[in-house]
């Protein structure tokens, strides 16, 4: 049991957090393509893709006439003025954190004032290795993940901060994979630039060694796809997901969650009992499109249930 | 040897004595100093900096600009007062709250004290603090202020003297704590070397004293705070934390049936005591401050109707203004039969036409603070003040002599601090923190604060102030 409130700051926090890390993984991923050698378009479409799915396009070119590497990457990584920017997605979990300072370890504290410390320097001077400064996101999100593991009570508190995560995580690799659905939509058969745009999706979710390990096969669009959205053992799948908000949801205390159990054990059992190819069949990116409406939907309910404040 | 700037003659000092030896309680401290290289000393203090930030022990500035927060300077040289005369300053205080909380009770009840013709009933019944809502309502063991915050000065004749006492919301305790925390992790080896009293056992001594606040049984009890963008929300996560209770802002708390209940995520919960750090103008839109967001509202209604218990009570602020103040000592006599143990220090009341052109002739001298102002603001160090400022500020008695009192200009005593050009004395004061429970608490020292520019007597840390770890040694 714990204060509605304090429960919607701990969900907030992780999410914001999760949310920093996966913008750090799909920058990563847009301009490793985009140093593909390529038609002019492709690597246009490459450096907006994080806008597209991100929804911050329209914000963009509201602020910049011209789309450049060096532009794009301002306003997604440091703008502070960019709600949205993994800056300020950092200040949000920070803010957050600060709000509830009491409910989680001085050391969870420590850490993420500290990253929000770090992250406001970069935003004053700017990023100079882009490699770099995607690692140093990365590895504060694990850093945080791996403090709040090690040292906070299981309860309540600890779950709404893992819910927070696998609902964002869910939602993020939903929109990474999305970024590759158009590739299969062109008909073309599978050329060597599709392979390295797989493989870099792969590097960017941390799922390349996971993939030679299951299929011990060449990279293909099929097996990617098949393994981010239906792998149980993937931890960054959209199954895996959903397997531990289930998980989640059946320990919290009192039964307000019915609705939000039954969503997600609904959308669970769709996870668990497709097959790539009816997903293949039906459109990869339309079925994206659906799985985000739910998902956002469960987190509706979730919030409804337990994170409301009045 | 590290060079310490020699204090000033008509001051006294806390480590030096007049012909410039070291008092004794210092002897330890300073023969450890001697014994470390500036580099070291220099490092430290970094590190505390450093240390400080990553915690975020920081003080907010209104606005909602994270980079506004800053630190309050932390000098590493601990104010130092040897037992016995703690053990005075604490007889004197537990005597002082007794008769804060006395009074309280009378004024809402029978009014004794106005009765014997003691204090002006006007000054009490007229005062803006005194809340009418409060008249006849009884509380739990007739305790109006749990936690007090009396500050503490010691003037050139080398005694102490009450300056303020705070019983509305008084705060600073959290940054005693986490100096002392500082203070043990940089110096380790200092507390081999001293006896120095415990102050980590505040937070469970206060969670006592407000659970003996209400008879309720195994009561549950809550921090309220304005929210994070308040300047002391850091010390209000702080102890509940500490204290293992929630930390809650008006909008988590509703009234049913005159009952205080927290909205959670396993559905609503009773709740029997709060830990108030609002002010007693935004507890309640439906009672005061009708635009106020932070409070609840019905508290008013379900308090007084015992179903739960505020600390502090509501009106507690007419017992700390500076018009009432003078009175203190006679509160002591009245309702314990004693001797006051702590001074006050002399104060002229402006209503008063003797004490007015005593005032009005000597403005130079004086030091004159509006009645309920707070934070070192709305007052005129007459010494230090230039002509002009003397003169608006007499225009501003003259116009209304009730809104003001004065006071001789103190010499704050001076503890050597740590500044740019070495180690130079600075003024402080001391805020010890009372708790009255079931019997009253005090956790040996209190929030040491310090006055950074040199000459000043404004310790407050809105206007530049610093903190000190406060050391009782023990006997």
């Amino acid at each position: 049991m714990m204060l509605s409130r304090t429960a919607d700051h701990l969900y907030w926090m992780s999410r914001y957090l999760e949310r920093a890390e996966n913008l750090a993984r799909l920058l990563d991923v847009s301009f490793s393509l985009a140093l593909l050698p390529q038609s002019k378009n492709g690597a246009r479409s490459e450096i907006s893709a994080p806008l597209v799915i991100t929804e911050m396009l329209e914000e963009y070119n509201r602020k910049h006439d011209e789309l450049t590497p060096e532009k794009l990457l301002d306003f997604v990584a440091l703008d502070r003025s960019n709600p949205a920017s993994i800056v300020s997605c950092i200040r949000q979990a920070r803010e957050n954190a600060h709000a509830v300072r009491g409910k989680i370890t001085a050391e969870m504290w420590e850490n993420i004032n500290a990253t929000w410390i770090e992250a406001r320097e970069y935003a004053a001077k700017g990023i100079d290795n882009v490699g770099a400064f995607f690692d140093w996101v990365k590895e504060r999100s694990h850093l945080f993940r791996g403090v709040t593991y090690g040292t906070i009570l299981r309860g309540d508190a600890y779950s709404f901060i893992r819910l927070g995560t696998f609902i964002e995580r869910a939602d993020n690799t939903a929109r990474l994979l999305d970024v590759k659905a158009h590739l299969l939509q062109s008909d073309e058969a599978a050329s060597a630039s599709d392979y390295y745009a797989w493989s870099a999706l792969l590097k960017a979710l941390s799922a390349y060694e996971a993939y030679l390990e299951i299929y011990r096969d060449a990279v293909t669009a099929r097996q990617v796809t098949e393994m981010l959205i239906l792998s149980p053992r993937l931890p960054r799948s959209l199954r895996a997901c959903l397997e531990a908000i289930c998980k989640i949801l059946a320990q919290l205390e009192g039964d307000n969650g019915r609705l939000a159990q039954r969503d997600a054990a609904a959308l669970l059992a769709e996870l668990k009992f497709a097959s790539v190819d009816e997903i293949l069949d039906e459109g990869l990116h339309d079925y994206l499109a659906e799985c985000l409406i739910d998902i956002n939907g469960l987190g509706d309910r979730i919030y409804q249930a337990y994170l409301k404040a009045a | 040897m590290h060079r310490i700037e020699p204090p000033a003659a008509s001051i006294y000092d806390e480590m030096l004595a007049s012909d410039l030896a070291v008092r004794p309680h210092y002897d330890e401290f300073l023969r450890w100093l001697n014994q470390q290289s500036a580099e070291t000393l220099s490092q430290r203090r970094q590190e505390a900096e450093l240390l400080f930030h990553r915690v975020g022990i920081t003080f907010a500035v209104y606005g909602d600009d994270n980079d506004a927060e800053r630190l309050i300077p932390f000098d590493t040289i601990p104010r130092i007062l040897p037992a016995d005369e703690w053990q005075r300053l604490e007889a004197g205080l537990r005597q002082r709250v007794a008769a804060l909380n006395a009074f309280l009770h009378d004024i809402y009840h029978d009014g004794h004290i106005l009765k014997a013709g003691l204090i002006p009933a006007e000054q009490v019944l007229a005062n803006a603090q005194y809340q009418t809502a409060m008249r006849g309502v009884n509380l739990p063991h007739g305790i109006y202020s749990h936690i007090s915050g009396v500050d503490v000065i010691r003037h050139n004749d080398g005694d102490c003297y009450v300056l303020e006492d705070n019983l509305r919301v008084p705060s600073g305790v959290s940054y005693m704590l986490e100096n002392r925390k500082m203070m043990m992790r940089l110096f380790p080896e200092l507390f081999a070397r001293h006896a120095v009293a415990p102050v980590e056992h505040y937070p469970s001594l206060l969670l006592d004293t407000l659970r003996h606040a209400t008879f309720a049984d195994n009561p549950t009890v809550v921090v309220l705070t304005p929210g994070h963008y308040n300047s002391a929300y850091f010390e209000h996560a702080f102890l509940a934390q500490q204290m293992g209770v929630e930390l809650v802002e008006g909008r988590d708390l509703f009234v049913r049936n005159d009952r205080v209940f927290m909205r959670t995520t396993a559905g609503h919960k009773q709740v029997d005591v709060i830990y108030r750090r609002v002010d007693d103008n935004f507890l309640d839109p439906l009672a005061f401050r009708s635009d106020s967001s932070l409070g609840v509202p019905g508290l008013l209604a379900a308090y007084r109707a015992g179903n739960v218990i505020l600390a502090n009570a509501i009106g507690t602020g007419v017992a700390d203004d500076k018009s009432i103040y003078p009175y203190v000592p006679d509160m002591v006599r009245f309702y314990l039969d004693e001797e006051p143990l702590l001074k006050n220090v002399p104060t002229w009341q402006c209503r008063k036409p003797a004490d007015l052109s005593h005032v009005l002739a000597n403005l130079d001298d004086l030091v004159v603070k509006e009645v309920h102002g707070a934070g070192g603001y709305g007052m005129l160090i007459g010494p230090k003040a230039s002509r002009a400022e003397i003169a608006e500020f007499r225009c501003r008695i003259i116009a209304d002599p009730a809104n003001y009192i004065a006071q001789p200009t103190l010499a704050l005593s001076t503890c050597p601090t740590f500044v740019e050009e070495g180690i130079a004395p600075r003024h402080i004061d001391l805020r010890p923190f009372v708790l009255a429970g079931k019997e009253v608490k005090i956790v040996p020292g209190g929030l040491a604060r310090v006055a950074l520019q040199r000459g000043s007597l404004v310790v407050n840390s809105s206007q530049g102030g610093g903190t000190k770890d406060a050391w009782v040694l023990e006997a």
